[in-house]
């Protein structure tokens, strides 16, 4: 038993923590809101020149060979700037899955082009009207086509970088499709539940520590708020949170990685302990903020938006406690 | 990250289970915190020592098996889930004697470990006092200097003492000097119960055990050989031991899954009744999921610890879930027993029980209140007053 991170997986981490602190900071956040893509241009250049997008990808197809336990950390930190890229979709869902089907457009995902993919529990395709390639899995076929082979429906999101779309499959399904394998869905799933767990952990991260800052200076009664044992205590249940769901998502990463039979219920452990915990955070950060966290001014409302959304998505907290039920009761 | 047990782990862990499975009583014994409950389980204790179960992490000259950490877990999961005797003598294994091996002489380790090991000296914790309780550096009880007999006298009273009624020895401490600053001048002592000038009186407890005592010093006499660490630095011999109360050694994840596993089998036996709600399913998901979250974070701390890292206010953290998740697990088990859940006697009554007992989680050890102001604090770095 090794429960721990590697140096080298540390410091691509760390690496991937830096390069967001420059390039996605929260103004970059804000400034997607009211760009017309949604997204942050720079950021995932810079990713996609550290090879971040391809972790999972095969070398053979231009990724680099590494696994969930890699990416995880990585999907983490783009979690804590709130990074307004379909990271997720693109290099935890789409592009393994075309590198699994020996598809040449793995290669391309790794390259930067972008995917959006949806599922049952996730029907809104994020950022799909600038993707290259969609996945759409659903009950009876999994479509894998470009993005013009879809129509795309705007819907808008509580969180205003998040551009979603519902699809329809324009025309017929593209031929060569092929048959549809429930087995390749439901890891592309997991690996989306638990990017997104990662992401949700990152989330809470920040805002625990924005708020750690917040109650630090801002003063009341001519003290520190943070020195109210009230406060205290909110953050206190908030990192309690974060503690114990962290450590889930980070063995949900080896049991996908190591193809574990209980892969499914380490994944939903992860994605409901880290939306329950993100949406803790998220309601502490706001309490212990006061009226200045209920503004659109201050930037916490960014983090709190990307949290609502994300904990909804790719299975919610219930959804996944009920998968766990079903194996265990 | 490797998140498999070794050969040699999975060897052990059969091991455990063989012998586990031929010596656990077949019938649960009464409490060990009754006296007869107590002398029942000091016997189990002599048997778990006798094939060097009892204190496996322990080097082998005092009883034990050397066993790594992780051994130690695989020992206490296979331990709860054989359903064996809650262990009487924990406070002296777990609490004292972890300091006694980092602080304690070569002289202290000799004759004290080998009788704790087997359960011929049962340990108490002697923390709190009427005026002290979360608020340990506010004790008052007084340990007095008799050069004559080279040693110390004590004055003052203890309360709250898990299982003093029945033990044999007390570490606790003590205010050697009364004009320092509070967390100085007191002194980490170690008390024979059965010496002239103490008194002992069993408290009865919620759950209707004399587990608690209260205990009062007329002028016990405490040999210098009995003061463990430096006189005065008592202060810092006892944070060594909170840490342990607080995170992994009185709280293996063991305890938490098989108490789950038993609620998962109280559930699909109620959902046998028509009428069974599928919210009380979920919150049955929910206790067998933080008991999982207890295990893998335990796992995680784990890997930190054999690599040499020391716990520190993080300690809190866990104190905080355990506790907690244990009051919501029993709670979920009497809400699926309706009715019967008042029952005192029966098949069902432990769970009643457990649920009193769990309520005591969130109080000692530190309040929970306390432990969420040391996480505020230490490891979030909010301000203090």
């Amino acid at each position: 038993m090794q429960f721990s991170f590697s140096d080298d997986q540390l410091a691509l981490r760390d690496a991937v923590r830096d390069l967001l602190a420059k390039e996605c900071p929260p103004a970059a956040v804000r400034a997607a809101w009211t760009s017309p893509t949604g997204r942050c241009a720079p950021a995932w250049n810079a990713l996609t020149e550290m090879g971040v997008l391809g972790v999972v990808v095969p070398e053979t197809a231009g990724g680099l060979g590494l696994d969930e336990i890699d990416l995880v950390l990585v999907l983490e930190e783009t979690g804590r700037s709130a990074l307004p890229e379909p990271i997720v979709e693109t290099a935890a869902v789409v592009a393994p899955m075309l590198a699994a089907r020996g598809d040449e457009r793995a290669a391309e995902l790794v390259a930067g082009a972008s995917a959006a993919a949806t599922h049952a529990l996730s029907p809104h395709a994020v950022w799909a009207d600038t993707a290259s390639v969609i996945v759409a899995m659903g009950s009876s076929q999994t479509v894998v086509a470009p993005r013009e082979a879809f129509v795309l429906g705007a819907v808008d999101s509580v969180d205003g970088a998040r551009r979603l779309f519902e699809l329809e499959v324009a025309g017929a399904v593209p031929s060569g499709a092929p048959q549809h394998d429930e087995s390749e869905v439901d890891l592309a799933f997991d690996r989306a539940a638990l990017g997104t767990a990662a992401q949700l952990n990152g989330l809470a991260d920040r805002m625990i520590t924005m708020t750690v800052e917040y109650a630090s200076a801002r003063k009341q009664f001519g003290v520190a708020i943070g020195t109210f044992q009230a406060v205290k205590h909110h953050l206190a249940n908030a990192r309690l949170a974060l503690e114990f769901a962290r450590p889930l998502a980070y063995r949900a990463a080896s049991t996908i990685a190591n193809d574990d039979a209980d892969r499914a219920v380490a994944v939903s452990l992860a994605k409901a302990s880290a939306s329950d915990a993100a949406t803790l955070a998220a309601r502490v950060a706001l309490q212990c903020h006061g009226a200045i966290g209920y503004t659109t001014e201050y930037d916490l409302h960014l983090f709190m938006k990307r949290t609502w959304a994300l904990a909804a998505t790719w299975g919610d907290a219930a959804w996944h406690r009920a998968r766990i039920g079903r194996a265990i009761l | 990250m490797d998140l498999t047990f070794s050969p040699a782990e999975t060897a052990f862990r059969a091991e455990c289970r063989d012998w586990l499975e031929a010596h656990v009583p077949r019938t649960a014994l009464p409490s060990g915190d009754t006296p007869e409950g107590f002398a029942l389980h000091r016997e189990w204790e002599r048997t778990l020592f006798d094939a060097r179960w009892a204190v496996v992490s322990w080097p082998r000259e005092y009883g034990g098996r050397e066993a790594s950490l992780w051994e130690w877990l695989i020992f206490e999961e296979e331990y709860a889930r054989a359903g064996a005797p809650q262990r009487v003598t924990q406070n002296g294994i777990f609490l004292l004697a972890p300091t006694l091996f980092e602080l304690g002489t070569q002289e202290q380790q000799d004759r004290i470990l080998p009788k704790m090991a087997s359960g011929e000296e049962a340990w108490c914790q002697g923390w709190s006092e009427p005026n002290a309780g979360s608020d340990l550096a506010g004790i008052s009880s007084r340990a007095i200097r008799d050069d004559a007999a080279g040693g110390w006298r004590l004055r003052g009273q203890k309360t709250w003492t898990t299982r003093g009624a029945f033990c044999d020895r007390l570490f606790g401490l003590f205010r050697t000097d009364p004009d320092a600053p509070r967390h100085d001048g007191l002194t980490y002592l170690l008390v024979d119960l059965r010496a002239d000038g103490v008194t002992v009186r069993p408290v009865e407890r919620l759950d209707g055990d004399d587990g608690f005592a209260e205990v009062f010093f007329d002028d016990a006499f405490v040999p210098d050989a009995d003061v463990l660490g430096e006189v005065g630095r008592g202060w810092s011999v006892a944070m060594a031991t909170t840490g342990s109360e607080r995170g992994l050694t009185l709280r293996a994840p063991g305890r938490f899954m098989a108490a789950a596993d038993r609620l998962i089998d109280l559930a699909r036996r109620v959902a046998e009744d028509a009428d069974a709600d599928p919210q009380l399913q979920d919150r049955v998901t929910r206790a067998w999921m933080d008991a999982q979250a207890y295990r893998w974070q335990t796992f995680w701390t784990v890997t930190r610890l054999v690599a040499g890292e020391r716990p520190g206010a993080e300690s809190s953290l866990v104190k905080l879930f355990w506790s907690e998740l244990d009051v919501r697990l029993h709670e979920t088990a009497l809400a699926l027993l309706g009715p019967h859940a008042e029952l005192v006697g029966g098949e069902f009554a432990a769970w009643m029980k457990g649920y009193e007992f769990s309520l005591s989680g969130p109080i000692y050890a530190g309040t929970n209140e306390i432990q969420r102001n040391v996480v505020a604090e230490r490891v979030l770095g909010l301000p203090r007053k």
